[in-house]
């Protein structure tokens, strides 16, 4: 089973940017072809090094957005102001340039269609990357296994992924959005931060046996994890991972 | 809560180089609690450089410092690591 199996040498290796999609004002996707990819599982990540002419180098660690699809790697960026990499990332990068990646890596924050459900995902703005994959990775794999997503965002324009959530919506994956700061003209769905009301609304009941994926900013992740033990909600079901405020 | 504070998947990469294997699904047990998890479950800490805690206890259990071409890993609260061969 992958994951399982030695692996070898971790290397880095040359990606070359093919496309670029602004998500919303502050997040792009950046698509990279990587000559011999070997796939990847969704929630998996790369880490990406980038080196200056000095030779200075800084690393970060990214969330594959994408399911897998031959050499192509997908990463969602947001654009940290005085972050030292995501700037580049999301400002710089234009098709033909090129990074280096490793990976792909982890395998704790995994899912794969054989896995089953129900899915429970609950995501954090960007948080939302790694849960992408995976319900990806359900509709390529022609899963029907009962997902539902309820993603945190401040604004309806800062949801990423938005107009491809709502196609996807239905067929056994229910997508719920909570929009934090402020709501669109006419908005119905909910307004404030993810709790235990709205988990037992949204999920999946915890005697369902959910596996539940929770991803977004540390302070996010804490509470919702929090909420959905105080739920009854089995610990060991529940998977987290965390990303901090900085450094981006 | 520290909201600085990130868990084990941040070192995936890191630990996969170093031990050429999967590390974030390894299973640590706490020496102090006794409690056993998925280091990509343990709690991360950033400085000068990386501590792994437990995530029931707080114990420190894994200490990783980095400079230049040189890494020190040590493991002051696993009483085990079980990895997946």
């Amino acid at each position: 089973m992958a994951g399982t199996a030695v692996l070898g040498r971790l290397t880095w290796q040359v990606a070359t940017v093919v496309d670029v999609v602004a998500e919303t004002p502050r997040v792009k996707t950046i698509a990279f072809d990587v000559p011999g990819w070997r796939g990847h599982r969704a929630g998996q990540h790369v880490d990406v090094r980038l080196t200056a002419e000095d030779g200075y180098q800084a690393q970060r660690s990214y969330s594959i957005a994408s399911a897998p699809d031959r050499s192509r790697v997908e990463l969602t960026v947001v654009r940290i102001d005085d972050g030292e990499v995501s700037p580049y990332l999301a400002d710089e990068l234009q098709p033909g340039d090129q990074i280096e990646l490793r990976g792909p890596v982890g395998g704790y924050f995994v899912w794969e269609p054989s896995q089953g459900g129900p899915l429970l995902l609950v995501a954090g703005g960007s948080g939302v990357a790694p849960l992408m994959a995976m319900i990806r990775v359900r509709v390529a794999a022609g899963s029907s296994t009962e997902t539902r997503l309820l993603s945190s965002s401040r604004s309806w324009d800062d949801i990423i992924y938005r107009d491809e959530l709502e196609r996807l919506n239905g067929d056994g994956l229910t997508v719920v959005h909570t929009l934090t700061v402020s709501q669109p003209l006419g908005w119905t769905g909910y307004v404030r931060r993810v709790d235990v009301a709205m988990l037992a609304e949204v999920g999946p009941n915890p005697a369902e046996r959910p596996r539940v994926y929770v991803c977004g900013p540390t302070p996010f992740v804490e509470a919702v994890a929090e909420a959905l033990v105080q739920l009854g909600h089995d610990p060991r079901g529940i998977k987290t991972e965390r990303f901090g405020p900085t450094g981006g | 809560m520290d909201a600085s504070m990130l868990d084990g998947n941040a070192v995936a990469g890191l630990l996969q180089e170093v031990f050429a294997v999967e590390m974030t699904t390894a299973i640590g047990t706490c020496s102090s609690c006794g409690a056993a998890g998925a280091v990509g479950a343990m709690h991360l800490y950033r400085g000068a450089g990386i501590v792994l805690r437990c995530p029931h206890c707080d114990n420190t259990l894994v200490k990783i410092v980095r400079a230049d071409t040189r890494l020190w890993i040590g493991f002051p609260g696993l009483r085990t690591l079980e990895i997946a061969v």
